[in-house]
């Protein structure tokens, strides 16, 4: 990932894709809801979200399959909702690849490159380059089918790159490789797109992909975008409930401020009292929700004396190892469960903790997160 | 020791299935083809059956060697040396390629158009595609006779419309036996053609236009290659049966320039030459074989690569 790149952040960068108030409906489905967007030349943008919550339709909506029922889509300042796929300087490589199963690999390549009506020279030393780029050199004479699933993948990447797009569009790229080639190919794709500075959007429904690869992530749920964060910052500061339970595992706590002290919120929740860092516009009595992942609770062999503030007492229920990680499920009060989960820093063939150990959880104030949607 | 025996019986049966289609053509064709050339290589004779010679399974060895001696290839001779028969062969190829085309041309759009509909109404353009099957063949060719005779619903129409001043002679006409075949045949086209075309992966058309394809050059570059085996499909399924069509032209056409089916069924019915007309059919046969050659290499080299 390229150090200090981040023109969101920059108030005067212009976004060179800038969606607002893009609907689409199919019949009753509102497949995409009023969506706001910016993203920025040379980015690296996932779109990630649960099966059917309309990926691949904004995705569809930018290559121009499908035009908005509201909205506009500026591609660096000009309107093309209304300009057919034809003629978008976007290019999309496809769910299922989409190969030409008549043509070569080599043909494939150069379908796009023939529509712009170039030489027949530069088209072949186009295609030479594209081939050389995804390693496929020597099997440009191939067809689709006489490649395995890996390089079709690839013929499908240099095919949507050949044209060089302002755009590439890349739906689920990798759900159809197994799992080892998909990490070598995430790896892959990031060097690449780090290489020749493409804008990539790139749809998938799974975290962790979206998290190595992407600079920024668009969280989708139900056609809305829920958060647009980088991964880090959608990890640490999650702005809803829904977010923070989407990506990775959360514990969510509801419960109401008690009392606002600066820079923190008292919370009153399972019968005890939490200080967390307080968001902007949390006011005493509004109900919230204290968001704290797993590893940033601390498990205390012995309950405390006396019940402290950020304490829940409770009995070990499960433990898991993982390996690296042992993760603890833990009944507090109310029967509620709490999750934590601790780096197996030594060697221990036993928990250090064992089940139905009374234990005290705590978490420090700056590492859980006040949620109000 | 049951289950060796079930199994071979599985193994008898799985045989079975691999043969049938073997065993079917070598009962329902090679045998008959194969008397249809004994008869090629006989003389014409006035007896029952009207050839010889025949064999004559008494006079044993000396009566198959009397036999073969007997046969000879003067039927071949006499469909080289005259014209009227290589006429007849040409004016089948004439009438097979032209309305195969014409097929292709008018089939094409239609099995296009169908296999675009909404897959809620394609089922019922199928039925539709077929219905002409539920009345007989023939009526429906008189029908045509009907429609095209000097009074009938076509001239009828074209004065209506002042296209013409005087009616038109359509029937004994090629273009009589085009429009009875070209109609006749259509369902053999278009229902090929559907088949490929309705197969046709729409992404694929997508992915066309995202690499800067219109939709009419997409049509040419994605879906027309890719229809190619109903193409092929579809004009062998027409060309083979028009080439020896019979009835068509016997009921439309002009009687002056024969198709080969016609040529075939007078040496047999009207002038009871059963050589002559045996040795047509063999050598019919063997012209048709040669597009069904070409087909199965063209497909094999698919598959191949
Ligand atoms: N062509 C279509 N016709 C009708 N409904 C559709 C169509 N495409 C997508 N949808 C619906 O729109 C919603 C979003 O779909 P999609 O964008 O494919 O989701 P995702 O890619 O996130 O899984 C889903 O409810 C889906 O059923
Ligand atoms: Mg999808």
């Amino acid at each position: 990932m390229r150090r200090g790149f981040a023109p969101w952040a920059d108030a005067g960068a212009r976004a060179l894709l800038r969606l607002q108030g893009v609907s689409k409906r199919y019949g009753d489905i509102v497949a995409v809801d009023a969506l706001d967007l910016d993203i920025f030349e040379g980015e690296f943008f996932a779109l990630l979200g649960p099966s059917g919550c309309g990926k691949t339709t904004l995705l569809r909506l930018l290559a121009g399959f499908e035009t908005p029922a509201q909205g506009s889509i500026l591609l660096a300042g000009e309107d093309i909702a209304a300009v057919p796929p034809y003629r978008r300087p976007v290019n999309m490589m496809f769910q299922t690849y989409a190969l030409f199963p008549h043509l070569s690999v080599a043909g494939n390549i150069a379908f796009g490159l023939r529509q712009e009506r170039l030489g027949r020279a530069a088209i072949e030393a186009r295609v030479a380059e594209m081939l050389a780029l995804v390693q496929l050199e020597g099997l440009g004479a191939r067809k689709p089918h006489q490649l395995s699933g890996g390089q079709r993948q690839r013929v499908a990447l240099a095919r949507a790159l050949a044209k060089r797009p302002r755009v590439l569009l890349l739906d689920e790229p990798l759900a159809a490789l197994d799992k080892k080639l998909r990490a070598q190919t995430q790896f892959e794709l990031v060097n690449l797109q780090a290489r020749l500075g493409t804008t990539f959007v790139i749809v998938t429904h799974d975290q962790e992909e979206a998290m190595t690869m992407a600079h920024r992530i668009g969280v989708m749920d139900r056609g809305r975008l829920m958060q647009v964060a980088e991964p880090s910052e959608l990890y640490e500061q999650p702005n809803s409930r829904w977010v923070a339970g989407f990506i990775g595992e959360v514990n969510l706590i509801e419960g109401r401020v008690a009392a606002l002290e600066p820079g923190i919120a008292v919370v009153a929740a399972l019968g005890g009292h939490f200080r967390v860092g307080a968001t902007a516009g949390v006011g005493p009595g509004d109900s919230v929700c204290i968001a704290v992942r797993p590893e940033k609770v601390r498990v205390a062999n012995a309950p405390a004396a006396a019940p402290t503030d950020n304490c829940l007492a409770g009995s070990v229920v499960d433990i898991g190892y993982l390996g690296g990680m042992s993760s603890y499920q833990v009944r507090v009060a109310d029967g509620f469960l709490v999750r934590a989960a601790i780096a197996n820093a030594t060697r221990r063939t036993t928990p250090p903790i064992g089940w139905d150990t009374q234990v005290c959880l705590t978490f420090a104030p700056q590492d859980a997160v006040l949620l109000t949607r | 020791m049951m289950a060796r025996w079930r199994g071979g019986q599985g193994n008898w049966w799985a045989a079975f299935v691999r043969l049938a289609p073997t065993l079917w053509l070598a009962a329902f064709f090679l045998l008959p083809f194969l008397i249809i050339v004994k008869i090629s290589l006989s003389q014409t004779a006035i007896a029952q059956p009207p050839y010889t010679p025949t064999f004559d399974l008494a006079a044993g060895l000396a009566g198959l060697r009397a036999f073969l001696a007997a046969l000879s290839l003067e039927s071949y001779r006499i469909l080289g040396s005259d014209f009227l028969y290589l006429a007849s062969y040409l004016k089948s190829l004439q009438v097979a390629a032209v309305s195969s085309v014409i097929l292709l041309i008018i089939g094409y759009p239609i099995a296009y158009g169908m296999a675009r509909l909404h897959p809620r109404w394609q089922p019922i353009a199928l039925v539709l595609v077929i219905l002409p099957f539920w009345t007989s063949f023939l009526i429906r060719i008189y029908a045509w006779i009907n429609i095209l005779q000097r009074e009938g619903l076509f001239n009828t129409a074209l004065a209506a419309l002042g296209l013409v001043d005087t009616p038109v002679a359509w029937l004994s006409s090629d273009t009589a036996v085009y429009i009875g075949i070209v109609y006749s045949y259509l369902p053999f086209m278009v229902l090929p053609l559907y088949a490929t075309l309705e197969k046709t992966d729409a992404t694929l058309l997508e992915a066309a236009a995202d690499l800067g394809c219109p939709r009419w050059r997409a049509f040419w570059l994605v879906t027309v290659p890719l229809s190619a085996p109903g193409v092929a499909a579809g004009v062998l399924l027409c060309f083979i049966p028009i080439f020896g069509e019979f009835v068509i032209p016997d009921l439309l056409g002009d009687s002056r320039s024969v198709m080969i089916g016609q040529t075939l069924w007078t040496e047999f019915f009207a002038n009871k030459d059963w050589p002559a007309a045996s040795a047509v059919a063999v050598v019919l046969v063997g012209i048709l074989l040669l597009p069904i050659v070409l087909h199965q290499r063209a497909q094999a080299r698919a598959d191949k690569d």
